[in-house]
């Protein structure tokens, strides 16, 4: 028997050095990438749908800016405006007519020529009501495009969107949208291919095969190559593209990663050259010991509570001021987080080339007590029983939980925490069903307007039910005019009445980090954390070309 | 033989309607639409999503509607994955988490009936001890411990086998394989173990021994037969347990199995894509069940005149 014994060894030991013997001469994904020009990305999450229409997630915009591009697009440091399919643009005096020339060797992946119908063809079915469009409402800035969309209107014509012939393309605008260009280059305002739309379902039809490999047609610099749904997507460089000598890769795989932890993992392995994250644990060592790969830079993103003002006692503002001084915000991202994150005192994050808020919301602890004693409440005594909504997440419990103790202990308040899966959460806060509630919100474009209006009375994002005429007042006058300087005046005195009314409780600014391989070269973070692929290449030499 | 398994599958019938029943209304019962997201979309949108999916019609309709398609195979659209339909998920999903279930068991099986087979001819030695410490540490460490830590080990420490994905890259098939069936192989082993060395003690061993037969033949051909009972009843409901639980090695290794479209699907309310991995699992199940259970009508005489009399 000792022998059946050895004998199993022996081959347990061959089968071990045949393994590794296999494995020296193994090329990672990684390796393999930077010969071919492949680059492997680590996408977070499975793409629900590429259909520029019907999907509003990170992971599906980072492949559709592959696959599709808008009538311009944006330098991947700055965000700064550059010529997409349109090579230029008039704006007329009053600002409210554009006036778009489409590239004549814009073309489709299957050499179509794209022309300024698409457009006008896309743009009909993004706000045709029984599409479902999730975005529809971005479209609103256009004239008499709210009324189509909402159905009160039939008649296309009278939107102001047109074609003027195949290669001008002219829009009309409902009001001032000093950020319009911006705006055009959102995945919502991409074209389709509209022969390809209607082969497979039609105009009206979401989520129809046109999406899937083989039948997709798209104007990116990359076209669909193949989709394993929960394991990879995968594109390779459109042949037809106008700019198609700036695209060095050949192809880029999107991972539908189940978390930080295997993307992080993945890298390790030689498996990714970019991840989307890495665990929030992680991220400290990285910083510390300075890896080359680690990434950290702030997004254009606010973690904030939202105080439901229809619930007592947070219907007194006093309550609401107490609770938000009392909060010492440099703890939270120092302590607790430490993953770059900037403590938040107000609601737009601040925007270095731009709009940057002056209110601010005070850390004062003697102040939030004599608050909370002035709303009635003296050391905290017959503070009715409230509670911190999270939805399960170790980083929400661990800031809900440093927040119940800084309350605690500064105004002697107990609060309870209460923690639901994501969806009960939702329905939660979709009814007002809380008190206060972890929320969080990122920017589509760099505007403090996608921001401000979140708080507008009623707004489909207001979590705090809450409504100030004033504010309405501001975020509609700030609509209105195309003057930069008298917007940002709006949006300011907006910013102070928010911090004054404390209908939220902005904690920080959020902040990404992520591994990228030193193979990497050409690669840009910013602040919406947009992927721009346009002149990225891979290279195991050091220095960038 | 065939009265009982007719018998068998006219007793399903009445499980998986209940079944389908619960699990429809359960699904909707339950807190949060499948559309909800952090960024709220306006009732107009919600509506017309409402009626492609043909979640504006009454209750009692959509269930009429929905075991009016199941009748004809149409499990239906996914909520999630936009452009798939539950059908096309499953038939993509189901033979990956087949495929690696099938890797699973045959490292269980080859794993745990050879250690447990030595360790019961080597019973309270080294040989039996060493082993069964560690199937019992193979039971008691779950999945979700024991693939981060060979992924730990052969992916990133020595780099031999990498770490995730399912057919991508040479090799990466061997780590989940590997992960999944470790548990299994304890258990068999233990099972095996036992039941060996309850055979090996009875008369008819001891006759073999008498006759001369050479202790090869007495293991393999006479005793194992025996001691096999056990692991088959055991290998049913794992079978089964390994197709429908796949989904933690499915995860840590991102395999798109059906496992992980199933928990995946209940976080999302996908209604559809969650009653139809539910039955598709449910059917599954109770076929597995049978086909042990006839195996074993088919290897214990005791049992078949058993079946034979419920005839």
């Amino acid at each position: 028997m000792m022998k059946i014994s050895l004998r199993i060894v022996t081959v347990i030991l061959a089968a071990i050095f045949m393994l590794q013997a296999c494995s020296s001469d193994r090329k990672t994904p990684v390796e393999l990438g930077i010969e071919q020009q492949i680059l492997h990305i680590g996408n977070l999450g499975e793409t629900s749908d590429i259909d520029p229409h019907g999907n509003t997630g990170q992971p599906e915009s980072q492949i559709q800016r592959a696959l599709f591009e808008g009538l311009v697009s944006r330098k991947a440091d700055t965000l700064e405006t550059i010529p997409g399919v349109a090579e230029s643009w008039e704006i007329s005096e009053d600002g409210l007519t554009y006036t778009f020339y489409l590239r004549k060797n814009a073309r489709w992946s299957n050499g179509d020529p794209v022309t300024a119908h698409d457009f006008a063809w896309t743009w009909k079915r993004a706000i045709t009501p029984k599409l479902g469009n999730h975005y529809g409402y971005t479209f609103y800035v256009f004239k008499n495009a709210e009324a189509y969309h909402k159905g009160e209107l039939t008649d296309f014509d009278q939107v102001g969107i047109k074609a003027l012939d195949d290669y001008t393309l002219q829009v009309e605008l409902a009001g001032p949208v000093p950020y319009l260009l911006e705006l055009l280059s959102f995945k919502t305002m991409y074209p389709v291919h509209p022969p390809t739309v209607q082969k497979f379902g039609g105009a009206e039809q979401l989520s129809t095969p046109w999406t899937r490999p083989g039948n997709f047609v798209g104007n990116g610099p990359f076209v669909l190559k193949d989709w394993v749904v929960n394991q990879a997507l995968s594109v390779r460089k459109n042949d037809y593209y106008w700019a198609k000598d700036e695209i060095k890769l050949n192809e880029i795989h999107f991972y539908a990663t189940s978390s930080e932890t295997t993307e992080e993992r993945m890298f390790r392995a030689g498996q990714l050259h970019i991840t989307y994250e890495i665990p929030s644990e992680k991220k400290e060592s990285y910083r510390k010991q300075n890896h080359p790969a680690f990434h950290s830079f702030p997004l254009y993103a606010t973690y904030y509570y939202a105080l439901n003002v229809k619930k007592p006692p947070l219907d007194d503002v006093r309550v609401r001021k107490a609770l938000a001084y009392a909060i010492d915000r440099r703890l939270i991202t120092d302590r607790v987080l430490k993953g770059g994150q900037i403590p938040a005192y107000a609601f737009t994050p601040p925007n270095k080339t731009g709009y940057v808020p002056e209110a601010k919301m005070p850390e004062d602890v003697a102040l939030a007590r004599q608050l909370l004693a002035e709303a009635g409440y003296p050391d905290g005594k017959g503070f009715p029983r409230v509670s911190i909504l999270y939805n399960t997440l170790d980083q929400h419990k661990a800031i809900a939980e440093v927040i119940q103790q800084m309350w605690k202990q500064n105004l002697g308040i107990d609060v309870e925490l209460r923690n639901e899966d994501w969806k009960v959460w939702l329905a939660n806060i979709k009814i007002g069903n809380f008190e206060i509630s972890r929320s969080g919100w990122g920017g589509d474009y760099v505007d403090p307007n996608t921001f401000l209006d979140v708080h507008v009375t009623d707004g489909g994002q207001n979590k705090s039910q809450w409504s100030n005429t004033r504010y309405d007042e501001l975020i509609r006058l700030a609509s209105q005019t195309g003057d930069q300087e008298q917007r940002y005046a709006f949006f300011q005195e907006a910013e102070a009445i928010l911090v004054e009314e404390v209908p939220i409780i902005p904690l920080y600014t959020y902040s990404r980090s992520r591994l990228i391989h030193p193979s990497v070269k050409g690669w840009h973070n910013n602040i919406l954390d947009d992927y721009f692929y346009r002149g990225v290449y891979l290279s195991a030499d050091d220095e960038e070309q | 033989m065939l009265g009982y398994i007719f018998r068998r599958v006219l007793q399903a019938i009445p499980v998986i309607l209940v079944v389908i029943t619960a699990t429809f209304f359960m699904v909707r019962a339950a807190p949060g639409g499948p559309f909800d997201a952090e960024r709220q979309v306006s009732q107009d949108v919600l509506q017309s999503l409402n009626a492609r999916y043909n979640l504006d019609a009454p209750l009692w309709k959509q269930y009429v509607d929905y075991l009016g398609n199941l009748l004809q195979g149409d499990f239906g659209p996914s909520f999630r994955f936009a452009n798939r339909t539950v059908n096309e998920i499953i038939a993509a999903g189901f033979p990956v988490t087949l495929e690696l279930s099938l890797y699973a068991i045959l490292i269980a099986l080859v794993i745990g009936l050879t250690t447990g087979i030595i360790a019961s001819l080597r019973a309270n030695s080294w040989q039996d001890y060493v082993p069964m410490s560690i199937s019992m540490a193979g039971i008691c460490l779950p999945n979700m411990v024991l693939g981060p830590l060979l992924v730990l080990c052969f992916g990133i420490w020595l780099g031999w086998l990498p770490v995730s994905g399912w057919g991508l890259t040479p090799g990466d098939k061997i780590l989940p394989a590997l992960t999944l069936g470790s548990t299994y192989a304890a258990y068999i082993a233990r099972i095996s173990r036992g039941s060996m060395l309850e055979v090996l003690s009875q008369d008819y061993i001891r006759t073999a021994k008498a006759k001369g037969l050479s202790s090869a033949r007495i293991v393999f051909v006479h005793a194992l037969r025996g001691a096999l009972n056990p692991v088959i009843s055991f290998m049913g409901p794992a079978i089964a347990g390994l197709l429908a639980g796949s989904f933690v090695v499915e995860t840590v290794f991102q395999i798109p199995g059906l496992g992980r479209f199933y928990v995946e699907a209940a976080f999302n309310r996908d209604y559809t894509m969650i009653l139809g991995c539910t039955i598709f699992f449910a059917v599954l199940i109770i076929l597995c069940n049978l086909i042990a259970d006839v195996i074993l009508v088919w290897l214990n005489p005791r049992l078949r005149t058993q079946a034979r009399l419920g005839d």
